[in-house]
């Protein structure tokens, strides 16, 4: 180690290169995910030439491993390839396309945020001003996120149905988005909570002590600091919160019955045994997550930079 | 804030008014909480003293005290007289259960405002509050139902979940084992441990570091969960598979935060490694590791919630017929909300206890961490 860094040039200026090590990491996983479809699919692909009675080369083998239709796990660019096909190869209001889908779980994964985020906040501001919700409110905050919400997600489907008509029966799209939405708020308020809850006491008590000199009021030290103190928490929260809401409206289209959306894909694909369609739905979930962390995070260091605050 | 903690007891007297002159059943306006005979007598009698004590005495032990058994009382009241309204509670009834509730903020909040002094009072005192609250979320609850007639397969009455919590312990009990015992037992074990052995490998390889690390970011934020239906397919329906599934989701969590917590030593410390001529070994062991103990803490804390999480969603891709998330898309489905309701109340305790463990543990072995010193 000690003589490579001697004879790489070193960069003086930033972060050390993360390009080039992280090309090698992904370009490992490939190669290893490629050794692993073909020996997990080699009985399979075997099999599949036993019963043709022919007797497979290497090759053959291989190119029979990485081109399965219903492989245990496919090549990477079958998944590509499904992926490919799923966005593109179908009109977008098609259930057989993944934007479609991918709509589906997004809008209940946006509506949750953002309700979810507001209520943090609010959640937050009451536990910072009043001791007595810091005092009672605060470990149910922590202790709500061990009910595992998933669990309520089939009765939230329920009870949004029979909010909006009165009546018992089958759920329609209307209240399975209310209930998705609702399983997203339940687990996304609680990072902006418990994050918010520090940003908003992260200010100096001497900044504060300062504001109480100024004689302001304790809405002016909210707006005027604690506020803006709290911002770079609340994106850290937010970027948290949103991954999570991702997951809580996949989750919430997995027991409920759900016809459409990236879970209720996965729940098909896995009834079905379409592996590659499993895979490719996955693959359009982590796509998406990653794309709306990086927006927050955009977000974050466009505010902060306009504050000032940039790091 | 004052001046709100003096409105209280004057919206209690109100209220107390409210709840002795108007009927407690609205089909039956002759039903008055002083008709009730000795129990109505005793509990307008309780809080009529917490009020005045409130009112009067800001204060001191004995106010807490009466607050808590008057509030307490008649919440225990409401309860108790609340089948025989359910459908057509009168204002005196609700006047008497707000009025309870009044008091019972106002003992909370002067709960609250006591600085505990450490020991077993302050102890107490953190246990107290919250429950006190929870306490008052599982009235409403069973008084709203109730009283509204909510349909049981909506939400059932805390009351009926409890029924049949104690009714069928076998069932639960077997569930708990599947899914707790085996499946997330083994898995947060594995997982957890992995990825703290990955993180001292990734330590070790700066080169890995830098490769993997933005990976293990990006991963950590991805829907897991996902993967159930591929590892059901690779380890078939029973436990180990929703093990596997535990094993990814808390992997990575473990991983990221180790290695942060493998960096949090300050330069300095390290430096003086550097003098005493340790070796990597013992610096690992005698600085770093416990320099990053807070952040391994906190990813198995994250972890043992999450744990659970993902072995009952993984549950919902196909299992045997036991455990907690095969009972829970079973039972939905055969609409026995209580029944749901009680495997639900299971895992959170489960959960809870689990956190609460991890926690102890971290606190009798990061005493030292500033967070703690007081």
């Amino acid at each position: 180690m000690v003589q490579a860094t001697a004879v790489l040039p070193r960069r003086v200026e930033g972060k050390p290169g993360q390009i080039f090590p992280v090309t090698v990491v992904v370009v490992a996983i490939l190669a290893i995910w490629y050794v692993g479809a073909f020996f997990l699919n080699a009985q399979l692909a075997r099999d599949a030439f036993a019963r043709q009675k022919v007797e497979p080369t290497i090759s053959q083998l291989a190119e029979a491993t990485f081109s399965m239709e219903r492989p245990l796990l496919p090549a990477p660019h079958q998944v590509a390839t499904e992926l490919w096909k799923s966005t593109t190869g179908y009109a977008i209001n098609s259930k057989r396309s993944l934007v479609y889908h991918g709509w589906v779980t997004l809008s209940a994964t946006l509506a949750g945020f953002v309700i979810g985020t507001l209520l943090g906040l609010l959640l937050a501001i009451g536990i910072v001003h009043v001791s007595s919700l810091d005092k009672s409110l605060m470990p149910w905050v922590v202790a709500s996120q061990t009910i595992p919400i998933v669990a309520i997600a089939p009765m939230i489907v329920v009870v949004g149905y029979n909010l909006m008509n009165g009546q018992l029966g089958l759920s329609t799209d209307t209240s399975r988005f209310l209930a998705k939405a609702m399983i997203s708020t339940y687990l996304s308020f609680f990072p902006v909570t418990v994050g918010m809850v520090k940003g908003l006491r992260a200010p100096d008590p001497m900044h504060l002590d300062l504001m109480r000199t100024y004689s302001a009021t304790s809405w002016q030290a909210f707006w005027k600091l604690r506020f803006p103190a709290s911002l770079p928490y609340l994106f850290t929260s937010m970027q948290i919160a949103i991954a999570i809401s991702l997951v809580g409206a996949i989750v919430g289209e997995l027991p409920t019955g759900a016809s459409a959306g990236l879970g209720a894909r996965l729940l098909a694909g896995s009834y079905y045994g379409q592996t590659v369609q499993i895979w490719a739905a996955l693959l359009a979930a982590s796509i998406l997550a990653a794309v709306l962390v990086a927006i927050v995070g955009l977000a974050n260091r466009i505010v902060l930079k306009r504050m000032g605050m940039a790091r | 804030m004052s001046s709100r903690g003096h409105l209280q007891p004057w919206l209690a007297f109100l209220g107390l008014f409210a709840a002795v002159a108007l009927p407690l059943d609205a089909a039956d306006p002759a039903r008055l909480l002083s008709r009730e005979g000795a129990a109505g007598w005793s509990i307008i009698l309780l809080l009529a003293l917490a009020t005045y004590a409130a009112v009067k005495a800001e204060r001191s032990a004995v106010t807490a005290i009466l607050l808590a058994v008057a509030a307490h009382a008649g919440a225990w009241y409401a309860l108790e007289i609340l089948p025989s309204v359910a459908g057509h509670t009168g204002p005196g009834f609700w006047a008497l259960l707000f009025t309870s509730w009044l008091l019972a903020w106002r003992l909370v909040s002067q709960l609250a405002a006591i600085k505990p002094r450490g020991g077993l009072g302050g102890f107490l005192l953190k246990l107290v509050v919250p429950l006190i609250f929870g306490i008052w979320v599982l009235i409403f609850w069973e008084v709203i139902v109730v009283a509204f007639q909510v349909p049981r397969v909506l939400i059932p009455p805390p009351s009926a979940v409890w029924a049949k919590l104690t009714s069928s312990i076998p069932i639960l009990a077997a569930d708990f084992r599947q899914t707790f015992l085996k499946a997330v037992i083994a898995g947060y074990a594995i997982g957890c441990g992995a990825g703290f052995l990955v993180a001292i490998l990734v330590d070790r390889i700066p080169f890995l570091q830098r490769g993997l690390l933005p990976v293990g970011n990006l991963v950590s934020a991805l829907p897991i969960i996902g993967i159930a239906p591929i590892m059901v397919m690779w380890f078939g329906f029973d436990w180990p598979s929703k093990a596997a599934v535990v094993v990814v989701a808390t992997f990575f969590p473990m991983l990221v935060n180790t290695v942060t917590g493998l960096a949090a030593s300050q330069p300095m410390q390290r430096d003086l490694m550097r003098t005493y001529a340790a070796s990597y070994w013992q610096s690992l062991f005698k600085l770093r590791l416990p320099e990053a103990l807070p952040f391994i803490f906190n990813a198995l804390k994250i972890n043992s919630t999450l744990a659970l999480i993902a072995a009952i969603v993984a549950e919902f891709f196909g299992t045997p017929i036991v455990g907690m998330g095969f009972r829970i898309s079973t039972e939905v489905g055969r609409m026995n909300i209580d029944m749901v309701w009680a495997e639900i109340a299971v895992a959170a305790l489960a959960g809870s206890v689990f956190y609460g463990v991890i926690a102890l543990i971290e606190r009798a072995s990061t005493f030292w961490h500033p967070s703690f010193r007081t």
